[in-house]
């Protein structure tokens, strides 16, 4: 699946769970990791770990190979630094309201500073 | 490693009261924040946000600590109450530092919000963007990721 296929909010619903973001953790740090591997490291069960992994799975964050009897998972690491950076691009909102409310108070005290030094102007 | 809030701060060279009145009083947040803003200052007050003519949140205040704390849930669903499980939860803080402000937003919940299918229907019945609304919250959970902000 290429990194367009996929949309955006599908990669930020993803993301948006903290038990998925736990998986999601842990696959980082494993590199490749079975599910089952997954659950004895998490407070919660196997199937609850691979309906995580479908989710992830359809938003492409996360791969799978086949060894015998055995799957794997790894994370797809384009998909996630698209999501990543998705949810930084609006992160960057906040970053806007809290330059305007710093605009808007700087001037606010800058009037108040400059009535306090003509106390004759009324 | 993958964030699960957003946690921003700024520092402004203006007193703490001065950027409490610009967070908190309903003429002021028209200018930084929604197109149309109501609120009911106190603990347990309501308002609304209004971001175009169409899709309007509603807001409950959980916290009013002037000059300090600021925080309130919004986006629950209409005739309903707000709680952990239908809203996100912003929290400004406030503190002075030799005569500026060091302000801070934290917004979070996007976790723990327990959206069933019976509520998606009916928010995407209540909102004209329906759905659309709640995926654009969740991208304002944005993550202080690095090297990512210069897009």
């Amino acid at each position: 699946m290429s990194p367009s296929a996929v949309s955006e909010e599908v990669l930020l619903e993803a993301v948006a769970d903290t038990s998925r973001r736990r998986v999601l953790d842990l696959l980082l740090a494993h590199g490749e990791i079975t599910p089952t591997a997954l659950a004895a490291e998490l407070p919660f069960s196997r199937q609850a770990v691979t309906k995580h992994l479908a989710v992830l799975d359809r938003a492409g964050l996360v791969e799978s190979t086949r060894q015998g009897r055995e799957v794997r998972y790894s994370v797809h690491p384009e998909h996630l630094d698209i999501a990543v950076r998705a949810m930084a691009r609006v992160a960057a909102r906040w970053d806007a309201r809290l330059g305007a409310i710093k605009r808007m108070a700087e001037s606010s005290a800058d009037a108040q500073k400059k009535r306090a030094r003509r106390p004759s102007v009324s | 490693m993958v964030p699960s809030q957003i946690e921003r701060e700024i520092l402004i060279e203006a007193p703490i009261d001065v950027v409490w009145r610009v967070v908190t009083e309903p003429d002021q947040i028209k200018q930084w924040f929604s197109d149309e803003a109501e609120l009911d200052l106190r603990v347990g007050g309501e308002g609304r946000l209004t971001f175009n003519a169409r899709t309007s949140f509603r807001v409950l205040v959980e916290a009013v600590e002037p000059p300090r704390r600021f925080a309130f849930r919004w986006a629950h669903p209409e005739g309903a109450g707000a709680d952990p499980e239908n809203s996100m939860l912003v929290e400004f803080t406030l503190r002075a530092e030799a005569g500026n402000t060091r302000l801070r937003v934290v917004e979070s919940g996007f976790d723990t919000i327990d959206w069933t299918e019976e509520r998606k229907e009916k928010y995407a019945e209540d909102h004209s963007n329906g759905w659309q609304f709640y995926l654009g919250r969740l991208r304002d959970s944005a993550p202080e990721a690095k090297g990512a902000a210069q897009e």
